[in-house]
């Protein structure tokens, strides 16, 4: 089943042409790989797939409904997360409260509620605490940092706590933008792995952007090629090394 | 020295006052506050009541500007706006204090949010530019619409009746100011315990990755200016009944600025820091001037320097904190109970 | 229909000199992306220091003038390297927050320095009013137009030709890169202040020269803001368009309606317009939109 579906998209900054008619479905529990060159539109997707960007052309499908007009917070509200290329995390905040901050879609407390707190927010904001403890912070191994700022964390842990703010959103699908890049190796095999037990443990649906190929290869179920904005392959990752369009793509055109 | 911060609960971890020594010292505090107004003079118990009207509106300024990130030089026009209300209220249709309270509130909350809706396409500079014309237009409209305002020459108030006793002295008025003082702070420091706080400071922080995490960002920049104004609302109102008479000389830019100054000096973002920045902003002119008052006796004329001196020694106590102290006396503050936390082994 | 003439006849004079103080303001908001509000606080230092070198050190108008600007230059480097320069990388609120505080430590001390009392200036220019037609400009005015807009202009030059100008254009374009071309940012940065006090500086002194100084004279910089804003606070061209509408908005508006409620108009009318620009060009009428990325 397709959870995530995007057809013919086009996106152009003023005449200059970032993604040319982008069709392409993610199923549901997938990893979906985007690759290509610096500058091949792969974040400007995640953007549009987010609402951030507003495509000139094209329709995208969430979980079988019409997204194309909707906010990115109704979006986010309906089950799309995302992680970022250059963390996003709230520096004002604890990594408790950024974990917290992830689930606010789905939190009821109004705005008189919240002024009052006992009663029906103090029973929200308990119940959220323990849902996060369980569901995200013991997860993803960040019990000792829960009270830390988050600006006084190091690269690596603040990639983390930002997927462990994503899962907050109990995501139908997850968007990572980058998510080993600048790590060191124990970093990215860690996090690999989180990717990867976030599909088999939890059933999650994740749409992964990154240049390293060897984690892409490992753990990707699909990979989608993009080159200067157009797609110019989509298959599983075996395919995808012997396609001779891509390693054109990264090797450049070959004289015979 | 205290040790061992172990929670059993997930409640008590989430507990604002998490030590039993913290909830001592509140409770020591609340005494204190208890028993002021019985050893107090009047003059002490008047600076007492002026402070509750500043920390009633500096907290509502910080969840707008120090929370939310919104900066607002109209925040004085909001306090104004809920004094002209309580004002005409209590002299047109004689409604008692307890309902002028709230309803000062509610009409302050209402214009803050037409000030506000522009907010979802104005950012920044431009947005704080926006609030300085609200600040200016509603300063003329205080003056010039003599009919409901009273013009340059306001409105007289009697003095407010709780349960048909008369607050007619500084002493019987403090005990409505303190209560609704520690009713506001608890409601803000609620808020930020929740969903709505949390959203604030990130919109705030990045404005663009909150509304992809689901934060719908007019609805809550709404929500910021309205809960701001409607605090502003009530300081005006309780500002009416302490000085029984509301003029247009109450809230110009100045006093705007002036609420600003507070969150800054206090702390940014923080309640406590409200409430500090708005003491310290209080008793500061004052301590300046009973400073002169001892050098008068040498030089007669030295009283001629007060308000020249004020105005610079302001001007320095904003720039000063921001240079050298941006979180405020609220991480000084923090540093103080740290040190003492592990006193005697701070090393 | 002469009560028309008239009062846009002032607004223009009267927007000339709006024009060039916006100019100073912009000039500092394009270097260092920090809006200044001591605007009007420069204004009034440089009006004092010419009463002072006129009046009390008894100098001739044209030294007193070139020694305001450089008193105005010699401000702008200070407040520059001793303030702002910390408050790099600090948050909007911040470094709105220390103008202000600026502006009030420059108005007490010129309570403290020059008392809060009314001055005058001695005449600058000759007492004869300028007759086009029968319409009557006030010599004051009419003279202290020329001044700024012969003001605007050499601003305006500098900062498309001269070096250190396209330097400043560069550097408000895009700093790092700025820097990398081997630009002393920071050196622009004080360059940027100094100019922008000298603008302001004699937009003081044409305006105490009308109206005479005052500790208060500060507050007239507070229409500096919708003269920006409906230039854009990043457009030169923009400021000067914003100076001369603002100035005849407010002396259109304040002749036909303060008679009618009663004063107040003047200040306020400005701030309206500023509104209702800003509710369907959330950017000014000349601004730049911002292109956000992720």
């Amino acid at each position: 089943m397709n959870i995530l579906s995007v057809e013919n998209l086009s996106l152009s900054f003023g005449g200059l042409a970032a993604l040319t008619d982008i069709t392409f479905q993610v199923r549901a529990g997938e990893i979906f790989s985007i690759i290509g060159p610096n500058g091949a539109g792969k974040t400007s997707i995640l953007n549009c797939i987010g609402g951030f960007y507003k495509p000139q052309q094209g329709r995208i499908t969430l979980d079988g409904k019409d997204v194309t007009k909707t906010s990115p917070d109704r979006r986010a509200a309906m089950g799309l997360a995302r992680t970022f290329q250059n963390i996003a995390l709230f520096r004002g905040m604890t990594v408790l409260d950024n974990i917290k901050l992830g689930a606010h879609a789905r939190l009821k407390t109004s705005l008189l509620q919240a002024l009052l707190y006992w009663g029906p927010a103090h029973a929200e904001e308990m119940a959220l605490r323990e849902d996060v403890e369980k569901d995200v912070i013991d997860f993803l191994e960040i019990e000792p940092i829960r009270k830390l700022p988050v600006g006084a964390l190091a690269y690596g842990l603040q990639k983390r706590v930002e997927l462990a703010r994503a899962l907050a959103m109990r995501p139908k699908v997850l968007l990572m933008d980058e998510p080993v890049a600048g790590m060191n190796a124990e970093e990215t095999e860690d996090m690999a792995r989180f990717v990867l037990d976030i599909k088999e443990e939890r059933g999650g649906t994740i749409v992964l952007i990154e240049h390293d190929m060897d984690v892409i290869m490992d753990i990707s179920d699909r990979v989608m090629v993009l080159n200067f904005g157009h797609k110019i392959a989509e298959g599983t990752p075996e395919e995808i090394q012997h396609h001779p369009e891509v390693i054109k793509a990264y090797l450049g055109e070959k004289k015979n | 020295m205290r040790v061992g911060d172990f929670k059993e609960s997930y409640a008590a971890d989430e507990a604002v006052f998490r030590t039993s020594t913290a909830r001592f010292w509140l409770g020591v505090f609340l005494v204190a506050l208890a028993v002021f107004p019985f050893v107090a003079g009047d003059y002490l118990l008047y600076m007492a009541n002026l402070t509750g009207v500043a920390i009633v509106a500096a907290v509502g300024l910080n969840i707008l500007t120090g929370a939310a990130g919104q900066i607002s030089l109209g925040h004085a026009a909001f306090v104004g706006i809920g004094a002209y209300t309580s004002a005409i209220l209590v002299t047109r249709l004689g409604l008692p204090f307890l309902l002028c309270l709230p309803l000062s509130g509610l009409a302050a909350a209402f214009f803050g949010v037409i000030v506000g809706a522009p907010s979802m396409r104005m950012k920044g500079l431009y947005l704080c530019i926006a609030t300085l014309a609200a600040q200016v237009i509603f300063e003329f409209i205080f003056v010039h619409w003599v009919p409901v305002t009273g013009g340059i020459r306001g409105i007289n108030v009697p003095a407010a009746t709780v349960f048909g006793l008369q607050l007619d002295t500084e002493f019987k008025f403090y005990f409505v100011t303190i209560p609704i003082v520690i009713l506001v702070v608890t409601a803000a420091r609620n808020l930020f315990r929740t969903r709505v706080g949390r959203a604030f400071i990130a919109i705030r922080d990045r404005d663009i990755s909150a509304e992809l995490m689901g934060i719908n960002l007019f609805q809550y920049k709404l929500y910021a200016f309205a809960t701001s104004s409607f605090f502003a609302g009530v300081a005006g109102c309780l500002n009416v009944f302490l000085l029984k008479v509301v003029t247009p000389e109450h809230f110009p830019l100045h006093e705007s600025v002036r609420y600003l100054a507070m969150i800054i000096v206090g702390g940014l973002g923080s309640v406590l820091g409200s409430i500090f920045g708005a003491i310290f902003m209080t008793m500061v002119p004052e301590a300046l001037q009973s400073l002169l008052n001892l050098f008068q006796g040498l030089d007669p004329a030295v009283m001629e320097y007060l308000f020249p001196l004020q105005t610079v020694i302001f001007g320095l106590l904003i720039v000063v904190f921001l240079v050298f102290e941006p979180q405020g006396l609220a991480e000084i503050w923090r540093r103080v109970k740290d040190y003492f936390r592990l006193w005697p082994f701070e090393h | 229909m002469d009560i028309l003439g008239q009062l846009l006849v002032s607004g223009i004079a009267v927007g000339g000199v709006y024009a060039l103080i916006a100019l100073g303001f912009v000039i500092i908001y394009k270097a260092t992306s920090i809006i200044n509000f001591a605007t009007g606080e420069f204004m009034m230092i440089g009006a004092y220091l010419l009463y002072t070198f006129m009046v009390m050190t008894g100098l001739p108008a044209i030294p007193a003038f070139l020694l305001v600007m450089a008193g105005a230059a010699l401000l702008g480097m200070l407040v520059e390297r001793a303030i702002l320069r910390h408050m790099l990388g600090q948050p909007t609120i911040s470094i709105v927050m220390v103008t202000i505080g600026l502006s009030s430590i420059l108005m007490g001390l010129a309570e403290l320095i020059w008392s809060t009392g009314f001055k005058n200036f001695p005449p600058l220019f000759p007492r004869a009013p300028i007759i086009v037609g029968d319409i009557i400009i006030r010599s004051n005015l009419f003279w202290g137009f020329v001044i700024a807009m012969a003001a605007v202009i050499v601003f305006a030059l500098i900062f498309k030709y001269a070096k250190v100008g396209v330097a400043m254009r560069a550097t408000a374009d895009d700093q790092m890169a700025a820097f990398s071309m081997g630009i002393n940012v920071r050196n622009i940065f004080t360059l940027a202040w100094s100019l922008g006090a000298i603008a302001a500086a004699l937009g003081g002194v044409i305006i105490g020269n009308i109206g005479g100084i005052q500790p208060t004279l500060g507050h007239i910089g507070l229409t500096i803001f919708p003269v920006v804003i409906l230039g854009g606070l990043d457009s030169i061209g923009g400021a000067v368009i914003g100076g001369f509408i603002v100035g005849i908005v407010e002396n259109v508006a304040g002749g036909y309606l303060d008679p009618i409620v009663g004063g107040g108009v003047k200040a306020i009318a400005p701030f309206v317009v500023l509104v209702l620009i800003l509710l369907f060009r959330p950017y000014g009428l000349f601004g730049k939109e911002d292109i956000e990325r992720l």
